[in-house]
């Protein structure tokens, strides 16, 4: 099992609902986010370019936040999501620093929190993560990459795609559909 | 022209705008670890020599001073963890991988091999002290008969120790002024070079002087080379560490960096011992002082400057 997700980026209008499903659905203090949106505007006006892209963890298959923690709390898991066990944490933000993404941040309570695909609060009960489930353009995909009939991997044949920053080795699972 | 505007909805504290999760303690911790593992290789080297009364200063009165370092070091260290009651976990395993991992090992054995050792040579700073038990007694003559093989374990982690503050941060790739294995090498010799500083500064004996200021203008020296050497590397690098060189090389690191740290941390003191060595008569705690700031001003520098450089995407 390898869970992904794919993001349309010629879908998405950027109107940060999967934010929002994201901060409710795993109580995520105010003022911090797991997921967010990028938008890039390319050229100069009126030939402008736009791409809209909803990130988090990339759940990256050589992760550098896993290599760096010094006491395993950052672990792959089922299906090679990368998360984080809060109660082997010691708070030294090696993993913070180490993610090319940024794609943690130091959650109040003291250890680091970051997208965990809602692996064990939804995933493993048969739903979809939060954000794919309210994505009002369903421009999110989210599956199994072993399966060849799941969401994610029925959309990556058919399109094309990128992953952010490959070249740090990292061997990302957020698919851009481009 | 091109524009590229990039907009984000993230604003996650201490990642963004830049990551600034690092702060003081790390490179104070950087430095006072350096500056120990420096002392206590010239300790253990030089009884390994059989130097112990030509150089007295750094074998016995200097590493008076590391256990009280090192317990800074980790005081600021502790202090830095953002889930303190959690710690003892970082001793519930060992991850090769991990810098962070073994050099916490390394410093669980260097401490106590400080304390040992500043055990040992109490009696420079109080002449009568007595240890009053019986088994203290017999520990000290315990210890005293194996230092050379105390020494030999001590200098061998002495000299991890002091590679560990540089590969710390070459572990990151995601940083990538930080991702370059020379900062392993780098603040190692920055620590031997603050450790012979220390040592000239509380030295008394002239010949002593003489001979750690030698060694420090070598060191110096060999850490000249190993920044050229960086810099060198970074420009021939792919274009996100041009950029991290950019940083030094016009960018806002670029006076506190050549002028404090090249400058006045580095080619200054080494002139200024350069001409105490010819005969000059200088004031002698000048060089060994700008040699200790530069060297804790240079980990401040790599440390706040490593976390602005990133990836471009």
């Amino acid at each position: 099992m390898r869970y992904a997700m794919a993001v349309d980026t010629r879908k998405c209008v950027g109107c940060s609902d999967c934010v929002v499903a994201c901060q409710t659905e795993n109580d995520v203090p105010i003022g911090y986010c797991r997921d967010w949106v990028v938008e890039v505007v390319d050229g100069t006006f009126p030939e402008l370019e736009i791409e809209i892209r909803s990130e988090r963890c990339n759940h990256c298959e050589n992760a550098p936040c896993v290599r760096c923690c010094p006491t395993g709390a950052s672990h792959y898991s089922d299906g090679g999501t990368v998360l984080v066990s809060s109660r082997k944490c010691i708070g030294c933000g090696a993993c913070i620093a180490s993610c090319p993404y940024d794609a943690r941040y130091p959650h109040p309570d003291g250890y680091p929190d970051k997208c965990t695909f809602c692996l064990t609060n939804r995933v493993q009960k048969g739903l979809k993560p939060a954000c794919v489930a309210v994505c009002p353009t369903k421009c999110l995909y989210f599956g199994d990459l072993e399966d060849p009939n799941s969401d994610v991997s029925r959309v990556l044949k058919i399109r094309k795609w990128k992953t952010l920053i490959p070249e740090a080795g990292t061997k990302p699972h957020l698919y851009f559909l481009i | 022209m091109k524009e590229e505007i990039i907009v984000s909805g993230r604003m996650n504290p201490m990642v963004d705008p830049q990551l600034h999760i690092w702060e003081w303690p790390i490179p104070l911790y950087l430095f006072l670890g350096g500056l120990a593992a420096g002392i206590l290789v010239f300790a253990s080297f030089y009884t390994l020599q059989g130097k112990e009364e030509k150089f007295r200063t750094a074998v016995r009165i200097a590493p008076l001073i590391t256990p009280v370092i090192l317990v800074l070091g980790l005081l600021a260290l502790f202090y830095d963890l953002n889930h303190k009651l959690f710690f003892w976990r970082l001793y519930t395993t060992i991850r090769l991988e991990s810098p962070m991992s073994w050099g916490a090992w390394t410093l669980m054995v260097v401490t106590p091999l400080a304390f040992i050792w500043s055990a040992l040579n109490i009696r420079e700073l109080f002449p009568r002290f007595d240890w009053k038990y019986s088994w203290l007694k017999q520990l000290e003559t315990f210890f005293r008969k194996h230092i050379k093989v105390i020494a030999w374990i001590l200098i061998i982690f002495s000299l991890i120790l002091g590679v560990y503050t540089g590969i710390l941060f070459s572990a990151f790739n995601a940083r990538p002024l930080w991702n370059t294995s020379i900062l392993g090498p780098l603040f190692l010799t920055s620590g031997l070079s603050t450790g012979a500083a220390a040592i000239v500064l509380m030295s008394k004996s002239h010949e002593e002087r003489l001979h750690f200021a030698r060694l420090d203008i070598i060191l110096i020296g060999i850490e000249l080379f190993l920044i050229v050497h960086m810099f060198m590397g970074f420009l021939a690098s792919t274009e996100v560490q041009i950029q991290a060189a950019g940083l030094f090389l016009g960018g806002p690191y670029t006076t506190p960096f050549w002028l404090f740290v090249v400058f006045m941390g580095l080619i200054l003191p080494a002139t200024l011992e350069v001409l105490e060595i010819k005969g000059y008569r200088l004031p002698l705690i000048v060089a060994p002082i700008l040699v200790i700031l530069g060297g804790l001003i240079f980990r401040f520098i790599i440390a706040y400057a490593g976390q602005i450089s990133r990836w471009l995407y």
